[in-house]
């Protein structure tokens, strides 16, 4: 049965292969056969871009449209447009300027950590045998598929001066001891926070860098290992260089989720000691203060960081986002 | 790689070693939480890791009849299986439709949705909480499931096309026409040789995506206020102790721990399509 299918697939290969690989370009004769595939494309795939841009764009047009006004849910008659003056009291107050800088402080640590632990990790299931890859992959999808609260708590309740083990399981170490309360400070409470983040979201990291290991040609490893290259010189001269792609994607994709940081801070601060990240101050200012002009300037602000970081990512470190993700 | 040549006794060593050091980084906060659940309230505060005396008490205050929390937790976990499920089967319907129109049609605009998608996942959530939140009010989807259902479309429809893209292109289509060569309907080409190839990769697309919508808490906080939509990570911020002079610790981790379970079970079952899943839609090979 199977051998009439494989006979049968050679005498169609060559209209079926039209829709892979290079014979995509459509050729100019078959306007009409091209045109239906068109409106048959659009057809099923128009649904999901027009969700995408209805739940995105729209809302995000609509935070530029209302930064542009005094508008308060408090005194809602009291609405007026005010031009970029919203803009202007949100750049002029430096809690906004602190925020920024805790947010990228986050975000460059958080990144730095999970490189070198997502790298480790991805070299280790890559080498590891069969039986203990299985093992490994089971228990790092576990941070990977919790909730991120649920990370954040258990990382609370072991650090709190009241409930936590830490301080009386780390007395040793200076600078700890029965009565140091992390969430009074604002180093110990990034500390707590960053490690609650790194662990969740490591096991990410280094799923795409396994990925990237192995499209890594397993013969010029070895043909470096044969010439009497070390293991280091390896690393750096065959591996990293090969696998470079997929090293600035990772690290894109993780420092743009760890820029937009909202859970861990929320459950274990909730923005005290100088701990504020932009996220949550969006979040005060128009959730919890209903100032919505003042909250949408804080919103379009962030969305203008974000497009900013993938600007130099793309523009400076030139990360190759749709080549390495599969499109090209 | 290392399975060509047999282990050495201290290559054995040092894997275990290895094997033990990513298995307790990766569990010890779950232990942690699992530790504090069983603990009572007097027990709480003795800066031990392990309870003195294990107690079913926290779970009886989530989930018993007379638990104080238990119409909170309940509700809440009510609201976020069926937001997330809803969510999940919405986005993958779309985005096994547009990821197949991706792979398989020859159509202008392929790559803009693709672009677009990309763009939708960088995007800040916070950043359209502010406008959902004043539009949902006026139109009366505030503290709604619709209301979450919707915005978790944008966290979990990018991601989706995009895995199952990646998984579309690697189906050998012309199996269909081989197969209706070989006398199959069209229907049944369909059926019989590209389902059983595309399903695996819908499965594994739909379980992330499930992922993406059950550890949502931007919108579940912003876009909810009471426990006719508010889900559990939301829930979970809310809790309050039996009385107000107790702590909600226990309360909290037992809740956190009842949450935790059917994502490790779902790990245990479908680590190697997870893991596949997640490879894919990133960096193809």
């Amino acid at each position: 049965m199977s051998t009439e299918i494989t006979g049968a697939t050679a005498g169609v290969t060559a209209q079926a292969t039209r829709g892979a690989g290079p014979g995509r370009a459509s050729k100019p004769r078959k306007s009409d056969r091209a045109r239906a595939e068109a409106r048959l494309g659009w057809w099923l795939a128009g649904p999901a871009f027009v969700v995408m841009l209805a739940v995105t764009a729209y809302p995000i047009l609509q935070a530029v449209y209302d930064s542009l006004f005094r508008y308060r849910l408090t005194a809602p008659d009291d609405r007026g447009f005010v031009g970029l003056a919203n803009y202007g009291v949100v750049l002029g107050d430096p809690v906004f300027w602190q925020s920024l800088g805790v947010t990228t402080l986050i975000m460059v640590i958080t990144v730095a950590i999970e490189l070198v632990l997502g790298f480790a990790l991805a070299l280790v299931m890559h080498r590891a045998v069969l039986r203990l890859r299985g093992l490994l992959r089971t228990a790092i999808l576990v941070p990977y598929g919790i909730i991120t609260v649920v990370s954040a708590f258990a990382w609370f309740y072991a650090f709190d001066i009241n409930s936590g083990y830490v301080n009386s399981w780390f007395s040793w170490v200076p600078g700890i001891s029965e009565d140091l309360n992390w969430f009074a400070g604002t180093g110990t409470s990034l500390f707590v926070i960053i490690a609650s983040e790194v662990w969740k979201t490591t096991p990410f990291i280094s799923l795409l860098l396994l990925a990237g290991l192995a499209q890594v040609p397993g013969d010029l490893e070895e043909a470096a290992q044969v010439d009497g290259a070390t293991w280091w010189q390896r690393m750096k001269r065959v591996v990293l260089p090969n696998m470079k792609a997929a090293i600035m994607v990772a690290v894109l994709f993780r420092a743009l989720d760890a820029f937009r940081i909202f859970d861990n801070v929320f459950i274990m601060t909730n923005g005290a000691n100088g701990t504020t990240v932009l996220s949550l101050l969006a979040y005060r200012t128009s959730i919890g203060r209903l100032e919505i002009g003042l909250g949408s300037a804080i919103s379009v602000l962030l969305f203008f960081c974000v497009i900013i970081i993938c600007f130099i990512a793309i523009k400076i470190f030139k990360v190759d986002l749709a080549g390495a993700r599969g499109e090209k | 790689m290392g399975a060509t040549k047999a282990l050495t006794g201290r290559q054995k060593i040092a894997w275990a070693a290895i094997t033990l050091v990513v298995l307790v980084w990766a569990l010890f906060p779950v232990l942690s939480i699992l530790a504090t659940s069983f603990k009572l309230p007097s027990d709480l505060n003795t800066g031990n890791f392990l309870p003195t005396s294990w107690s079913w008490t926290n779970y009886e205050q989530i989930l018993g009849p007379d638990g104080s929390a238990q119409e909170l937790f309940l509700s809440s976990l009510r609201n976020s299986i069926g937001i997330s499920l809803i969510a999940t089967a919405i986005s993958s319907v779309l985005a096994t439709l547009a990821a197949y129109a991706i792979a398989r049609l020859d159509f202008p605009g392929r790559k803009l949705i693709l672009t677009t998608a990309l763009g939708v996942s960088i995007f800040p959530v916070i950043s359209i909480v502010t406008p959902l939140f004043n539009l949902w009010r006026s139109i009366g989807l505030y503290d709604t499931w619709p209301g979450l259902i919707i915005p978790y479309l944008s966290l979990t429809l990018p991601i989706s096309i995009w895995t199952l893209t990646a998984f579309f292109r690697q189906i050998p289509w012309e199996l269909e026409q081989a197969a209706q060569v070989d006398g199959a309907t069209t229907w049944q080409a369909f059926r019989k040789a590209i389902v059983p190839l595309a399903a695996p990769g819908v499965f594994t697309t739909a379980l992330i995506a499930f992922f993406i919508a059950w550890n949502d808490f931007v919108y579940g906080i912003s876009l909810t206020s009471t426990e006719a939509a508010r889900p559990v990570p939301a829930a979970l911020a809310f809790f309050s102790g039996a009385s107000q002079f107790e702590d909600p610790t226990g309360a909290i981790s037992a809740a956190a721990v009842v949450v935790t379970i059917p994502v490790v079970v779902l790990v245990l079952l479908f680590q190697r399509q997870i893991v596949s899943g997640l490879t894919q839609g990133a960096v193809k090979g």
